[in-house]
């Protein structure tokens, strides 16, 4: 990665593949692959190729043929509700990927709240899934994205769901902080990576801190 | 219907309010006069424009500016002053009174989406963005805004996430149509999100305050996650590859951390990272938020690394601490009076 590409960020066209709902205001963008990235890397998408890209998190393997971005429709968002509206064919401009929040082969406990699960399906779809756990907060049951997939890599005994608003079979009743504050067995040696809204970054570093976790062994990717 | 605020409005925008309203164009010069120069807190006091013209953009405007709510006053004459934003959304503004020079620290966001692991205001989350209106309005509404000599951007909030609204606001602060305050007074401090910084270089001539905390790449992850997307390599190549005047100042900022960035491997490390860049670097005393896991250097420490960076060529000073007694350290008072809705939150 060159100092010119980041600080520029070239943005190139491209033609959108799919853009499908897959929850009320939750959508899979996929795009042809144009270059090789580290699963955890992130992208900068716009819609004009001289406007101000967003970032997003790859949430797509590493050797797929298509990039996939899992994204929700912000409201008062500048770009997401537009790109909700794009289609098959439509262009996009992007960025090549960037970014050092890598996963490695190291045991590892994945901690996502909605769309920060991005990243974490990356390296788990990249091969990673050996010795990881994935704990997925959300609001209400179809928060869950890839649910099937991600209990077919990590098993349903590594994959834990927290659903705040509402119950299901195996889901965890209660927020994703309070699952991690009941949690007596974290494993002090793996890896934490935490994704998503900078609350619960914030707080889920905190608690596990609190655990006795030394912070140096907690990854956190916040979103902006 | 809500009525629209004139507070943190451009020139350029408030041509747009008179020209709607069917005023001439030079009503703009004389808002913005009143505003920003007379300090105004109703368009009725606006004399010199026509009854009418005030008749109008009262129809549709109002000042727009919030008092504090609150105030805390320290021992060494500190003052944190804390404002109401939006709904429920409380920031940080605070007043520094020195012999030389008076500052105001202020606030770009309600809260913090950056979660550096020693940072109170990241504590609290994100809440939203202040608008231009609501970053001027902490130096407007300012008891002591005539005697504030600097301005920074050091509050709440990280400024180059909130870029529309702090251009606008900087625009207002040192335009002569404005507030009129030298570009020289001012410093604006960032984590170091690249394509903001590389804007706020080319269309601003405020200082840059940049925060560093380690000069190694893989140590500044694990206490600021935002090294995972503009690593400092990305952020030291963008910065050489402009030329700064020599009036406009780069600065570092650098908290020092008992045993992870207060040794010698961290000097010669800054030596070899700050060469070819004409900067400082500032060094700041720790002192613990809630819960952190990090301690603070001690002073003896502090001094023999300023001395070692000194003697190795690197400007370097150690900041005065100040308003210990009323945890002026920002995000703690915003922090203790928000009100945490649980409930809406995703996870």
């Amino acid at each position: 990665m060159s100092s010119d590409f980041l600080y520029e960020l070239e943005l190139n066209p491209i033609k959108v593949e799919s853009n499908v709902e897959i929850a009320k205001d939750v959508f899979v963008l996929s795009f042809p692959r144009k270059h090789t990235f580290v699963a955890g890397q992130v992208i900068g998408i716009c819609l004009e190729e001289k406007g101000e890209p967003r970032l997003y998190s790859i949430a797509s393997g590493s050797t797929d043929d298509m990039i996939r971005l899992l994204y929700n429709i912000k409201p008062d968002g500048e770009l997401s509700p537009t790109l909700a509206r794009l289609k098959s064919g439509d262009i996009l401009f992007v960025s090549a990927p960037f970014g050092t929040y890598y996963g490695t082969a190291k045991p590892a406990v994945f901690i996502a709240s909605g769309t920060g699960i991005a990243p974490f399906t990356s390296m788990l779809r990249s091969g990673l899934y050996k010795d990881k756990m994935l704990i997925h907060g959300g609001r209400t049951l179809d928060s869950f994205y890839f649910k099937d997939e991600m209990t077919e890599l990590l098993g349903s005994e590594n994959y834990i769901r927290c659903c705040s608003q509402e119950t299901g079979d195996g889901v965890y009743e209660g927020r994703l902080t309070n699952y991690l504050r009941e949690k007596t067995d974290l494993p002090p040696d793996s890896k934490y990576y935490l994704c998503g809204m900078a609350e619960m970054v914030v707080e889920s570093r905190d608690i596990l801190i609190d655990k006795g976790i030394p912070f140096d062994n907690i990854i956190a990717e916040i979103y902006f | 219907m809500e009525k629209e605020k004139l507070l943190g409005k451009t020139k350029t925008e408030l041509e747009q309010v008179v020209g709607e309203l069917g005023l001439p164009r030079f009503n703009a010069g004389q808002i913005a006069d009143w505003l920003y120069k007379k300090f105004v807190i109703d368009i009725s006091e606006m004399t010199n424009l026509s009854k009418k013209a005030r008749e109008l953009l009262s129809e549709k405007y109002i000042i727009g500016a919030t008092p504090h709510s609150k105030v805390e006053v320290s021992a060494d004459g500190t003052k944190k002053y804390l404002f109401p934003a939006g709904k429920q959304n409380y920031i940080e503004a605070a007043y520094i009174p020195e012999e030389s020079r008076n500052t105001l620290c202020i606030s770009s966001q309600a809260g913090c989406k950056m979660g550096c692991l020693f940072c109170m205001t990241g504590k609290q989350g994100f809440q939203a963005n202040l608008s231009s209106g609501e970053i001027i309005n902490q130096l407007w509404n300012l008891p002591e805004r005539d005697e504030v000599v600097n301005l920074v951007f050091m509050g709440m909030g990280e400024p180059f996430d909130n870029m529309d609204n702090l251009m606008k606001a900087l625009e207002i602060l040192t335009s002569p149509w404005g507030m009129d305050i030298s570009p020289r007074k001012i410093t604006v401090s960032t984590i170091g999100i690249i394509p903001g910084m590389t804007r706020f270089i080319e269309e601003s001539d405020c200082h840059l305050a940049i925060s560093l905390h380690t000069p190694f790449e893989d140590e500044r992850k694990k206490i600021m996650p935002i090294e995972s997307v503009y690593p400092l390599r990305e952020i030291f190549a963008t910065l050489k590859s402009f030329e700064f005047p020599r009036q406009r100042r780069i600065s570092f900022e650098y908290i020092m951390f008992k045993g992870v960035n207060d040794t010698n491997r961290d000097v010669n490390e800054l030596v070899r990272l700050m060469h070819g860049l004409k900067a400082r670097l500032n060094l700041i005393r720790f002192h613990p938020v809630p819960g952190t896991p990090l301690e603070g250097s001690d002073d003896k420490t502090i001094i023999e690394f300023r001395d070692a960076l000194n003697a190795k060529g690197v400007i370097t000073t150690i900041r005065a601490s100040r308003g210990l007694d009323i945890a002026a350290a920002c995000g703690l008072l915003s922090t203790k009076t928000l009100v945490d809705e649980q409930k809406n939150r995703d996870y």
